[in-house]
């Protein structure tokens, strides 16, 4: 009897091709699963079951005339930043109520065209604005390895879907960090490829030059095939590499030997949590063990990412939101005179941490200060990209841990701003400079009697999508901690084949 | 580097065309000081031959055919207005009366 939330999406495609299982059957095990666990987990905004028993009615049809793709029949879960035809899209946002998108991403259709099935729309902080999903104007997920704290953000909801065995795989967007930090948080494989691989027509747009999809997995080889599914040019993102995709699968291997691998000193930094840094170290000496160099490198301006990417992000998500007007879609506060109408839309309609990036990024583009901030930030990224070509000549790729800290509690965030905005300064200089970077499950530590994961971030030149796989890989089949699944059982019983 | 005052929260926030509360107002001009300090040590940094980064792509002036493609009906495009009407969207008067 087997456990169909348990499969990875190689292990289902084995049995749906071997005519073991079909879609149908593998769409209604993960819609139990929610049915049963999502309760606590809170990972949805939305569930279509309906659309995702026709949609895997369909992939058993095309399987049975002679198709086949490892995503044919697949339930995914999708960020609710990304839209879905026939799903409404609220970017965890009161000002988009009731938006049903006319339109689906390329990255979706793509992935429809495969054949997957859509499960619903995933948890988020508004707009894709934080670290834990408590910034969602609903309700704040949970992290399926210990249920009183954050599965991390702002893709929080898609890494506790994966996590807790409510979806085979997720989508997720990284601006700053928000794929790879909740994957970190969740023992799950995050994914951010290299800026302009992956569309971004028909995702909600935060700040432009950094907004990226990514999937989220159970492992690397889904990871894998997943970008693959979703990766290569496309006419309506004009921000889309022209670059032929490789076979990432074919990519994957256990031999790494030889790598020449970095490991920025920049990245340990004061406050890293003891147990994150003994993970990564432990980490280290792994890929040693599996013949890859490892050296002691410099990033000498990642201490400037933080208040670059405060600058750049809220800067372009500043003009980005200005559509959300209250004409075209959304929530209208139906106030009498126009300007008003403007005015009280926003104000009602946003969340304090939008509001708040909003402030500060149309004073830094105003008059008066855009040189001192936004042109300065500009210049100081440069410095960051220089950072990454000058070690990328050298080396093959670079680890580093993922988040200096290890999954709060809800409601126990850093209070102060700056202190918040800090728990991601290990994934901001690559967001900034465009690079392929993934978080790949790489132990845990045990807090208050709880095992909490902790991801091992690996970053790779421009478009080396495979040789981070390739690594990740490596070190996954050496390791295994995925099979450390989360003590979810206590809440529900996972659905069995009939 | 500045700090950033009630009346300059005050001012952005109009400029952005959002209302803020007095709370939310005294909230950011102290918060948001907090973070242009840090941000700051950016100044320090010598970047006097240095080039603004606006994309990291290795591409620039991407154009394509100048042809009409299909697009979205008017009826699909409207769908998701607050307020329509004779196939617009409907908006409140932009001027006063006696402007």
């Amino acid at each position: 009897m087997t456990d169909l939330t348990a499969l990875t999406i190689h292990e289902a495609h084995d049995l749906l091709r071997s005519r073991q299982i079909t879609a149908v059957e593998l769409t209604q095990a993960y819609l139990d699963r929610i049915a049963a666990c999502d309760v606590q987990v809170r990972a949805y905004l939305h569930v279509a079951p309906e659309l995702a028993l026709a949609q895997a009615a369909e992939a058993d049809r095309r399987r049975a005339a002679g198709e086949d793709h490892p995503l044919l029949g697949m339930p995914l879960a999708i960020k609710d930043m990304i839209t879905v035809r026939g799903m409404p899209t609220t970017a965890g946002s009161r000002i988009l109520a009731g938006f049903m998108p006319p339109y689906e991403a390329t990255a979706i259709a793509r992935l429809r065209r495969c054949g997957a099935v859509f499960l619903g729309k995933t948890n988020l902080d508004e707009f894709a604005m934080g670290w834990s999903t408590e910034n969602s104007a609903f309700f704040p997920s949970r992290n399926p390895y210990d249920l009183q704290r954050v599965p991390g953000g702002s893709s929080g909801g898609s890494a506790a879907a994966v996590a807790a065995d409510e979806a085979i795989a997720a989508l997720g967007t990284d601006t700053g960090g928000s794929v790879r930090q909740p994957a970190s948080w969740t023992n799950t494989v995050g994914l951010r490829p290299t800026y302009g691989r992956i569309s971004r027509w028909g995702v909600v747009a935060f700040a432009s030059s950094l907004d990226q999809i990514g999937p989220m997995t159970k492992d690397v080889r889904d990871a894998a095939i997943v970008l693959g599914a979703m990766a290569g040019h496309d006419p309506r993102d004009s921000t889309t590499l022209p670059d032929p995709v490789p076979d990432y699968t074919a990519a994957l291997s256990e031999d790494i030997r030889g790598l020449r691998l970095g490991l920025p000193r920049e990245y340990f930094v004061a406050g890293l949590h003891p147990g994150i840094e003994r993970t990564i170290l432990a980490a280290v000496e792994v890929l040693r063990g599996l013949g890859a160099r490892v050296e002691e490198v410099s990033l000498p301006n990642t201490s400037y990412g933080m208040p670059v990417y405060y600058l750049v992000a809220t800067a372009e998500l500043s003009a980005n939101l200005a559509r959300y007007d209250g004409v075209r879609y959304g929530y209208s506060a139906g106030a009498a005179t126009m300007a008003d109408n403007y005015r009280q839309t926003r104000g009602r309609g946003f969340g304090t941490e939008v509001k708040r990036r909003i402030i500060l990024g149309t004073y830094a583009l105003s008059a008066g200060y855009y040189d001192a901030y936004y042109l300065k930030a500009q210049k100081v990224r440069t410095l960051i990209r220089r950072d990454f070509e000058a070690v990328f000549a050298r080396y093959d790729a670079l680890i580093a841990p993922v988040v200096p800290l290890l999954p709060f509690r809800i409601g126990q965030a850093p209070s102060d701003p700056v202190e918040l905005y800090l728990s991601d300064v290990l994934t901001l200089p690559t967001a900034l400079a465009g690079v392929p970077c993934l978080s790949v499950p790489a132990g845990f530590v045990e807090e208050e009697g709880r095992l909490l994961p902790v991801g091992l971030q690996i970053i790779g030149r421009p478009l080396d999508e495979a040789g981070v796989l390739r690594l990740a890989y490596a070190f996954e089949q050496a390791t295994h901690y995925r099979r450390v699944r989360p003590p979810l059982e206590a809440i529900a019983e996972r659905p069995k084949e009939p | 580097m500045s700090r950033l005052s009630t009346d300059e929260v005050r001012y952005v926030a109009e400029l952005a065309r959002l209302e803020l509360t007095p709370a939310e107002i005294e909230a950011f001009a102290a918060q948001l000081s907090a973070v242009l300090e840090y941000a700051a040590a950016l100044q320090q940094v010598d970047t006097e031959h240095v080039p603004p980064t606006t994309s990291v792509l290795p591409l620039c002036n991407v154009m394509r055919a100048d042809e009409p493609e299909p697009s979205l009906a008017v009826d699909e495009a409207l769908a998701n207005a607050p307020d329509r009407q004779d196939g617009y969207f409907r908006v409140r008067a932009v001027l006063e009366p006696g402007q």
